[in-house]
């Protein structure tokens, strides 16, 4: 095993340090009644044969362009990023407790907290949550902390998939999630938000891919003291749009995986959280904070330690812990790669592409479900009998956006589609004459 | 953390057993943590203290404290409605372990009945409790 | 300097070439970019000018800029490929690089996740077969990868539970709780809306079947236990205490947290345990990345497989396809299928080690008996009793000369090692907790014992050095009082 050191003569003086004849006997504590009997059944593979076994699985996956986003955006990913983050002092390194011996961790945090509420419009930024959908239930619960009402209106077109989290989370507690419809444009109609509710959760640019108002919606959050979050899925929106906290959000929440990280299927992803100072300590995650060391010197901490779960245990304001720490620092390295000026260039390039994607789409005999604006992704009705070719395209290699039909009955037969900087317009005009 | 010896254990203050001190003017009571709370927490980075109008409840959690490495709540010794609150916490927490008895209180309570309050164990009592648990470190 | 001495010259620690670094907003320039923007080769669009916002207010930089800006930051760190991280409870084991390997493959790392199940058999099938490797491991009966890291899987544990209880019709309120459970436990639990019920410890550090006879009843929904628990002390009386649970309609968590320590010796489902997460970090070596991602799959005997999260994998014939039809499941956790890359790191793991998982058990244990053995005297032993993949000490030796455990991490970072686990578990005042793990060969752990011998030398002889430590660092002893009463959460 040559992840293991001991040679047995290694082995013959430790375990006589310990004072053991037998390595068996460090397992006496285990009870036959709790004991395995038998060996663990996988035969250890040498590194070239398990790369060959994950390249096979790998490569029965189809290469093809996916003109497909959903919640997970293709970006180009710039060389130096991976590079960079896959230093190991930063990849093999842990929380950073000790803060002597991770200054690199925390100022970067420190920095990707500063980058990630300057690009929100917001106050405050944590040190990241697990992916999107957990960042949005998360901020419902904390806006319920914040309101202390136990309901949330949330839109029908956040994505499904966060809005499940957002159930699953809240399901023990007994909290209610009532559905705000949308309207004929394909943005939130906010006449019919409760009284009662402490947030108006709305994501934008919305699963469809209309950008929301949310400045009605941040009126009708606030009309009734309520809080307005703010969720996003696709993090480089914000390259273009008015920025959520300069709208009136009180919470932001989203996915971060179009900076800098690879799609991995789906996973990890960087979720973001940024809010209003006032609600700081009802924040759940890591924040890392600047303070100075003994000599005066600028440092960086782990700060608000206190609303934590291994501090506050069953009064914290959540239980994570390790969030998505790495990723986040990838985050970080692209929005500093951008910077004010690229990430413009590249959001506007985003809208440029999905336009002419969209308006050749249109050529074909597809028709827009929505006329409101969108940013990189939009819903077409197809043509009749397209629903046929959807899986003959995939052959070729072009997946043809998403069926809308098992996340929205009432669309049936309409796909939403999204192209971003990577697909070039040879790629999109080859698609486009397949589909004609 | 201060040995028994050290501690200033004020004779004209109320405490409770969860380190609160208590002083009664009318029916207002005064409430902040005493010597041997905020020196057992060390250093308080955040005090978390109710709003003005809030009912509280004698023996029940009104706010909490926090050091960079703890929490502890802060219970009430009594029951009845806060009438004010010491907004100078907000900004400088540290002025409980500066000054517990006297810049650090926290809350002023309108006091339901006075049963409650002549309950809390006067300073000599509270003395020899501190001792015991002195003694059990 | 004193460290310079010969007594210190067998530690790794040594000043080296350190740089000074700032921020990168203040290495900003206006006009640079480090972004290679891609052609415009399509017409520019229109969109309303009223939904567009300033430009973000985000530093101008050069590639090289990011890049010496990131380098340097990077050399502020300690990594397990610098040396060893005892750190308690968090196991930081090496990580092998052709993990990354595999999870750099093209097939995986440019996958949509909203691809035609046609598109990701490969990925779904490496999914299910890392599952059938973890029942295989544990002995459980199901799994779902899902979960994002341990604190969710314990979550999905937790919420399980919860909705098995409510599928029986009459939701319980309370849950027993040691306090040698994991750090995240209580949390969790509270989420669920159960509220945690403290349990006495016998004199050995673990729970008792009496203990439990006398807390079980018909509102409590279970346990949670960490075994071995955080005081690296096996729960002997495991089997009984879930047999006394299950009897009164309960359900047993297991934290999986220290499954580091009996890969090959324990079978998870004899132990009586319900639900489990697992750490993939923490077993199957999965980088830690200064703070996640981490992926945290549960387990599940057969009475749970109707709760576990959805969309699960199923296979048919030799093709895999998603499931999300289950009536009793507590749902989604992920806003996909969880975090791939990070399973496919923890599959490379297991089939490069296979049933050598239990030479990786064997060593971690003997690992740390051998550094108790080694430091037994020179620092306390609060429980003395066998331990398995870690070990507790505290500084009551050591705080007689004014030395306290925090004094002992510091100096340890001078002499090139990562401090282990301070002041955890609660239980243990001052606690110094050693979890060495199987990365280490026999001669770092000799250079470990003799720096954690030559500090409490120190702490008798010159305590004012221990206290004046680190004196190797880029910063020492940041002021977490100030951080916290004047929060700087943003340059």
């Amino acid at each position: 095993m040559r992840y293991l050191s001991h040679t047995p003569e290694d082995l013959r003086e430790m375990m006589e340090a310990v004072g053991i004849k037998k390595i068996e006997e460090l397992f006496a504590s285990i009870p036959a009644g709790s004991r395995r009997e038998r060996e663990i059944a996988i035969e250890p593979r040498s590194e070239w044969a398990l790369m060959r076994e994950m390249g096979e699985m790998a490569g029965a996956d189809c290469p093809g362009v996916a003109f497909v986003g959903a919640g997970s955006y293709s970006h180009h990913v710039p060389a130096h990023i991976p590079y960079l983050y896959s230093r190991s002092e930063f990849q093999t390194s842990y929380t950073p407790y000790q803060p002597e011996v991770s200054q690199g961790t925390l100022q970067a945090i420190f920095e990707f907290q500063t980058m990630t509420a300057n690009l929100l419009g917001m106050e405050v930024a944590n040190a990241s949550m697990y992916d999107g959908a957990s960042a949005l239930a998360e901020s419902a619960l904390m806006a319920i902390r914040v309101k202390k009402r136990p309901k949330v209106a949330c839109s029908r077109f956040n994505h499904p998939h966060y809005v499940q989290v957002l159930d699953t989370y809240f399901r023990p507690s007994g909290f209610k999630r009532v559905e705000l419809g949308v309207l004929p444009d394909g943005r939130t109609d906010y006449s019919k938000v409760p009284d009662d509710v402490s947030a108006v959760i709305v994501q934008s640019p919305n699963f469809l891919g209309v950008i929301e108002d949310l400045e009605a919606a941040a009126r009708a959050a606030h009309d009734r003291g309520a809080l307005l979050v703010v969720s996003f899925a696709e993090a480089m929106a914000w390259g273009l749009l008015k920025s959520p906290g300069s709208q009136g959000a009180d919470i932001v929440c989203g996915e971060g995986k179009s900076f800098g990280l690879s799609q991995n299927f789906g996973g990890p992803g960087v979720g973001m959280l940024a809010c209003k100072t006032e609600f700081v300590r009802t924040t759940p995650g890591r924040l890392v904070g600047q303070t100075a060391d003994r000599e005066g010197k600028r440092s960086f901490v782990l700060t608000l330690a206190a609303r934590e779960q291994h501090i506050r245990r069953e009064k914290a304001v959540s239980n994570i812990c390790t969030n998505s720490g790495h990723c986040a620092l990838a985050a970080a390295m692209y929005m500093a790669t951008a910077g004010k000026t690229g990430l413009r260039q590249v959001a506007r390039l985003n809208h440029d592409k999905a336009a002419y994607l969209k308006s050749g789409l249109e050529k074909a005999g597809f028709r827009p479900l929505f006329d409101a604006p969108f940013f990189n992704e939009f819903a077409l009705t197809a043509p009749d009998g397209f629903e046929s070719r959807h899986e003959a395209l995939a052959q070729k290699g072009f997946i043809a956006g998403l069926g809308l039909e098992r996340y929205f009955p009432e669309y049936k037969g309409a796909y939403l589609f999204c192209a971003t900087e990577v697909h070039t317009k040879d790629v999109i005009d080859a698609f486009l004459k397949e589909v004609a | 953390m201060k040995t028994f010896e050290e501690l200033d254990i004020r004779k004209d203050l109320s405490y409770s057993k969860t380190h609160e001190w208590a002083k009664k003017a009318g029916s207002v009571v005064c409430v902040g943590v005493d010597d041997y709370a905020q020196s057992a927490l060390g250093d308080i980075v955040y005090v978390e203290l109710p709003s003005v109008g809030a009912a509280v409840n004698a023996g029940a959690a009104f706010g909490s404290l926090e050091s960079t490495k703890a929490v502890s709540d802060l219970n009430s010794p009594v029951t009845g409605k806060v009438t004010k609150v010491n907004d100078a916490l907000a900004d400088a927490p540290e002025l409980v372990n500066s000054s517990p008895y006297e810049e650090g209180w926290m809350v002023e309570i309108e006091a339901e009945g006075g049963a409650e309050f002549d309950a809390l164990l006067k300073s000599d009592a509270y003395a020899e409790y501190v001792k015991t648990l002195d003694a059990s470190h | 300097m004193s460290h310079s001495s010969n007594s210190f010259n067998h530690c790794p620690g040594a000043r080296g070439l350190t740089f000074r670094e700032s921020l990168l907003w203040e290495r900003s320039r206006e006009g640079r970019l480090a972004l290679s923007v891609p052609e415009q080769d399509v017409p520019e669009s229109n969109l309303d000018p009223s939904l567009v916002g300033d430009a973000p207010d985000l530093p101008e930089l050069s590639e090289v800029d990011v890049v010496r800006h990131y380098t340097r930051l990077s050399t502020w760190n300690y990594g397990v490929d610098t040396g060893m991280y005892p750190l308690g409870s968090c196991t930081m084991k090496y990580n092998p690089k052709v993990n990354e390997q595999a999870a750099a493959l093209p097939g995986f790392a440019d996958l949509h996740p909203m691809m035609p199940e046609s598109c990701v058999q490969g990925a779904l099938k490496l999914m299910y077969e890392l599952e059938r490797d973890l029942l295989e491991i544990t002995g459980m009966h199901a799994v779902s990868l899902q979960p994002s890291a341990g604190a969710q899987g314990e979550l999905a544990g937790m919420l399980m539970i919860h909705a098995y209880h409510s599928s029986k019709g009459k939701q319980r309120h309370k849950i027993i709780m040691p306090g040698t459970a994991h750090g995240t436990n209580p949390a969790s639990a509270a989420l669920c809306g159960y509220k945690p019920v403290p349990v006495e410890l016998s004199s050995d550090g673990i729970v008792t079947p009496d203990a439990i006879r006398a807390l079980m009843d018909e509102d409590t929904a279970g346990i949670m236990i960490t075994n071995p628990n955080t005081l690296g002390i096996f729960e002997t009386h495991i089997a009984e205490i879930s047999k006394i649970i299950h009897e009164r309609g309960g359900l047993v968590y297991g934290d999986g947290a220290n499954m580091n320590a009996l890969m090959g010796y324990a079978d998870i489902e004899k132990m009586g345990i319900d639900v489990m997460h697992l750490n993939v970090h923490k077993t199957f070596s999965t980088p830690h990345g200064g703070g996640g991602p981490g992926a945290g799959p549960v387990v599940v005997r057969d009475i749970l497989e109707p709760f576990l999260p959805v969309p699960r994998i199923k296979k048919e014939g030799d093709r895999y396809r998603l499931e999300s039809n289950a009536p009793l499941s507590i749902g989604r956790l992920h806003a996909f299928l969880g975090n791939f890359s990070i399973l496919v790191r923890a599959l490379s793991f297991i089939r490069t080690t296979g049933k050598n998982l239990k030479d990786v058990t064997e060593q971690a244990v003997l690992n740390a008996n051998y550094v108790k053995a080694n430091l037994k005297g020179v620092y306390n032993l609060p429980f003395p009793q066998p331990s398995m993949h870690e070990c507790i000490f505290n500084d009551a030796i050591q705080q007689k000369n004014g030395v306290t455990t925090l004094d002992i991490a510091k100096r340890l970072i001078d002499l090139g090692y990562h401090p282990p686990t301070v002041y955890f578990p609660l239980v243990v005042d001052g606690a110094l907790m050693i979890e060495p793990t199987e990365s280490e060969s026999k001669d770092e752990l000799d250079g470990f014992i003799a720096a954690m011998k030559a500090i409490a030398e120190e702490a008798k002889n010159s305590p004012e050095t221990v206290k004046a430590a680190p004196e190797n660092t880029t910063i020492q002893r940041p002021d977490e009082v100030q951080a916290a009463r004047r929060l700087i959460l943003r340059g």
